[in-house]
C-alpha cells in the first residue's frame, strides 16, 4: 500500500489533467459536436474517415517539414556550442546565458518581435539592405522565415540539453584521452558524442513531435495564411473557427497517433544501447 | 466511464437555468447585474456613465460591466460553462437554434418590429432573444482627397470603374489605392456585408439553397471578384503578411492610404473628419447604390440570470434611451430616433439603405454549411488565400479558385440540405 500513497498525488493530477481530457477527446471524435449543444451526435468513423481522405486537412503536413529540417540544423547548432562551452572558454557563463535567453521568452513576444524584423523595410532589410525578398510574404521564403524564428527560440533548450549531458561525463577520461593524443576533434567524436546519445535522440524525438505540433509561431505571425498553416492551426480552425469539435478531435487523435508510431519506429531503428565509456 | 461522467456534468451545468424559468417576467426592478461587453476601450471610460445613469433612473439596482478582451472564443466558454452574467452581447457562435438554451426570449419579431431595427437578426421561431446595440451600414472608407487628387470625387457606380479608379491613384499619386488588411484578417470578412448590392430582400433566404455562389452575376462572384481583381492588378499594399489594422487607420486618415472596405462604425475612428468619406460598394442595381445595414453584436438576457426583471429592464434602456447608438454613431435600433449626421451625408448621396431579414425555412442553414464546407464567409481563411492566388504567391487563377470553391460548397451543400 505504501508505494500507492507516495505516487498518488502525481497518479492523480496526471489522470486529471491528461488521462481524462485524452479520454474525452477520443470520445469527442466519434461524434459530431459544436461545443456548446447539449446533444452530441454519434458519428460513427466519419470524422477519421474525413481527416483522411479530404486532402486539406493533411497536407497540412507537407509545412511540418520545413521544422523538421531545421530542427536538425538547431540540433548541429546547440551540439556546436555546447561542446565548445563544455570545455573552458572565456565568457562562458556569459555565452551560456546569451543562448539560453531565447527560450525564456513567451513565445507570443517572439512572435512579435520577428514581425518586426522581417517587415519589409524593417530591421533585416535595413541590415542586408538591396534587394531582399518578401521574408512573409513570398511564400516559397515564409516557411523558411518561420522555421528560423523557431530554430532561433528553441535551440537554448537543446543547448542546455546537451550541455548537462556533456558535464556528466567524468573529467578524467578526457584527461586520459589528451594523454594518448586525442585532439579536440577526437575527443567529440569519441568521448562526448557517445556519451550523450541518449539525449541526442531524445532531442530527435523531440524535434519529430515538435515539427508536426508546431503552433505558436506560425499562429502569431502569419495566421497560417500564406501556406504556412500547420496541422495544429488546422485543428485550431476546425475546432474554433467552425466549432467542429469532433472532427478537430479526431484530427487530434490522429496528430497523437503519428507522433506515438514515429517515436516508436525511432526506437526500433535505433535501439537503446546501455552506454559505457570506461 | 470518466468520458460519459463528465459529459453529463457537462450537459446539467449547460441546462442549469431552466429551474428558474418560475421567475422570469414578474420581479421588481431591483438589485445588482453584471453586463458583459467586448469594449474593453469603454469599459473604464464611458460604460460607468451609462451604468450610473440607469441607477438614477431606477434606485436601488447596481449595473457592473465586464469587459472581455477575446469576447467570441472566451464568452463562447462561459456560455458551456453556464456563469454569463445578466446581460450580454450574443457571441455569433451560438447558432440560432440554440439561442433558447442560453437566452430569454425578449417577445416576439411580430410585435417588436414595429419598435425596433434588426429584431430578426438573433431570432428563431419567431422569438426575439437579442436588440442590437446600434448598426451599421456597409460601404467603402475612402480618403477622398485621394481620389479627388486621382480626379474622382464621386463614388464608382461598377467594380470596373472603382478599378479604373484605383489604377488612376497608383499612377498619380504615392498612396496605396487599397488596403486589405490581410493579415489582422476580420477586415476580409467585410466583403460579406454587400449582400445588400443586388437589392434582393430575399438573398439571405436564397443563399443556402444555391450550390455554386461563386458564378458571374451572384453574389460572392461579385464582391470576392472585386477583391480579385483588385489584388491581381498590384493595387493594394505589398506585403499583405504585414499589415496591421492599428496602423492601417491614420496611414488612411493621412492619404498614405486611399480605401479600405469597411463598416460606417470605421468612420468616426478614422478621426480626420475634412478627408475621410463613406461610400457605397461599387455596384448598382436598378440605376441606384443599395447599402445594408445590419446590427452590430444584439445583447439578450442569460437565461441562467437570477435578477432578469433587472436586466430586461436594462436592456430595454440600453438600446433605447442610453444614447449609447448615438454617442458612437451608430445606427440607433429604436425605428423612430434619427441616423447619425455621417449617415445622413451618405443616404443624400442616393444609396438606398436596406435591412436584409435572416433566413426563416432555411434558418441556420447558412451556418451549417459553412461550418462543414469550413468556407469562411463571415471570416478571413478562404479569402487569404484568393488574395495569395490573386498575388501569384498560390497556384491557380480566379476562374480556378472559384470552381473549387464552389465545388466545395456544393458538396456540404447537399450535406445539409437533404
Amino acid at each position: 500500500m505504501k508505494p500507492w500513497l507516495y505516487v498518488a498525488p502525481a497518479l492523480a493530477l496526471l489522470i486529471t489533467f491528461t488521462y481524462v481530457p485524452v479520454v474525452n477527446m477520443i470520445w469527442y471524435s466519434f461524434h459530431y459536436w459544436d461545443g456548446l449543444s447539449t446533444v452530441m451526435e454519434p458519428a460513427g468513423w466519419d470524422n477519421y474517415v474525413r481527416v483522411f481522405t479530404d486532402e486539406r486537412y493533411w497536407q497540412v503536413f507537407r509545412v511540418s517539414l520545413y521544422y523538421f529540417g531545421a530542427s536538425f540544423a538547431q540540433i548541429a547548432i546547440a551540439l556546436y556550442f555546447a561542446t565548445v562551452l563544455s570545455f573552458s572558454t572565456r565568457f562562458r557563463n556569459l555565452f551560456k546565458g546569451i543562448l539560453f535567453f531565447p527560450y525564456l521568452l513567451n513565445g507570443v513576444a517572439v512572435g512579435f518581435v520577428f514581425l518586426y524584423l522581417f517587415q519589409p523595410g524593417g530591421t533585416l532589410d535595413t541590415i542586408l539592405g538591396g534587394h531582399t525578398p518578401l521574408w512573409l510574404g513570398d511564400p516559397d521564403v515564409a516557411n523558411f522565415s518561420l522555421a528560423g524564428t523557431s530554430v532561433w527560440r528553441f535551440t537554448g533548450l537543446n543547448f542546455v540539453l546537451f550541455l548537462g549531458a556533456i558535464q556528466s561525463i567524468p573529467g578524467e577520461i578526457y584527461e586520459a584521452a589528451e594523454i594518448d593524443g586525442a585532439n579536440r576533434w577526437h575527443q567529440f567524436r569519441h568521448i562526448i558524442a557517445p556519451g550523450i546519445r541518449r539525449i541526442i535522440s531524445l532531442s530527435v524525438i523531440l524535434a519529430i513531435s515538435g515539427s508536426l505540433s508546431v503552433f505558436e509561431i506560425p499562429f502569431i505571425m502569419t495566421g497560417g495564411a500564406n501556406d504556412t498553416r500547420t496541422f495544429v492551426i488546422q485543428a485550431y480552425d476546425t475546432a474554433f473557427q467552425f466549432r467542429q469539435i469532433g472532427l478537430a478531435s479526431a484530427m487530434a487523435v490522429v496528430l497523437l497517433l503519428i507522433v506515438l508510431a514515429v517515436t516508436w519506429l525511432q526506437r526500433l531503428l535505433l535501439p537503446d544501447e546501455e552506454v559505457a565509456l570506461s | 466511464m470518466a468520458a460519459t461522467l463528465t459529459l453529463v456534468a457537462g450537459s446539467a451545468g449547460c441546462t442549469g437555468g431552466a429551474s428558474d424559468e418560475a421567475e422570469q417576467g414578474g420581479g421588481a426592478i431591483t438589485g445588482a447585474i453584471t453586463v458583459l461587453t467586448n469594449r474593453t476601450d469603454l469599459v473604464d471610460t464611458a460604460l460607468p456613465a451609462y451604468a450610473k445613469a440607469f441607477e438614477a433612473k431606477y434606485p436601488g439596482t447596481k449595473v457592473s460591466f465586464e469587459g472581455v478582451t477575446n469576447y467570441e472564443g472566451d464568452v463562447t466558454t462561459q456560455l458551456s460553462g453556464g456563469d454569463y452574467g445578466d446581460v450580454l452581447l450574443i457571441p455569433n457562435t451560438v447558432t440560432v437554434d440554440q439561442l433558447s438554451q442560453f437566452f430569454e426570449p425578449l417577445g416576439s419579431v411580430d410585435a417588436l418590429k414595429a419598435k425596433f431595427r434588426f429584431t430578426d437578426e438573433k431570432a428563431y421561431d419567431g422569438q426575439v432573444y437579442g436588440l442590437s446595440v446600434g448598426g451599421v451600414a456597409s460601404g467603402v472608407v475612402v480618403n477622398k482627397r485621394v481620389w479627388a487628387d486621382a480626379g474622382i470625387t464621386a463614388p464608382p457606380k461598377t467594380p470596373e470603374e472603382f478599378l479604373a479608379g484605383l489604377r488612376a491613384i497608383k499612377a498619380k499619386t504615392q498612396a496605396t489605392p487599397f488596403y486589405t488588411n490581410y493579415k489582422d484578417g476580420w477586415p476580409l470578412s467585410i466583403f460579406n456585408s454587400q449582400r445588400a448590392i443586388l437589392a434582393d430582400p430575399a438573398i439571405n433566404e436564397k443563399f443556402p439553397a444555391d450550390p455554386a455562389p461563386w458564378q458571374p452575376g451572384k453574389i460572392e462572384y461579385v464582391t470576392d471578384g472585386l477583391l480579385y481583381d483588385i489584388v491581381h492588378a498590384g493595387l493594394s499594399e505589398k506585403d499583405p503578411l504585414t499589415t496591421n489594422w492599428e496602423g492601417s487607420k491614420p496611414m488612411l486618415a493621412s492619404g498614405k492610404v486611399a480605401t479600405m472596405l469597411l463598416g460606417s462604425w470605421a468612420v468616426p475612428q478614422m478621426k480626420a473628419p475634412d478627408d475621410v468619406a463613406f461610400w457605397p460598394f461599387p455596384y448598382q442595381s436598378g440605376g441606384k447604390f443599395h447599402s445594408r445595414i445590419e446590427g452590430d453584436y444584439k445583447a439578450g438576457v442569460a437565461r441562467t440570470s437570477k435578477n432578469k426583471a433587472t436586466a430586461r429592464a436594462f436592456l430595454d434602456w440600453y438600446v433605447t434611451d442610453s444614447g449609447f447608438a448615438r454617442d458612437q454613431q451608430a445606427i440607433p435600433t429604436a425605428v423612430d430616433q434619427p441616423l447619425p449626421p455621417a449617415l445622413q451625408d451618405f443616404r443624400n448621396t442616393g444609396v438606398e439603405l436596406l435591412e436584409i431579414p435572416a433566413a426563416t425555412t432555411n434558418a441556420g442553414k447558412e451556418d451549417m454549411i459553412i461550418k462543414d464546407s469550413e468556407i469562411d464567409l463571415t471570416g478571413n481563411i478562404y479569402r487569404q488565400k484568393l488574395i495569395d492566388i490573386a498575388r501569384g504567391a498560390a497556384k491557380g487563377d480566379k476562374e480556378s479558385y472559384f470552381a473549387e470553391l464552389n465545388k466545395r460548397w456544393a458538396a456540404s451543400q447537399a450535406r445539409v440540405m437533404k
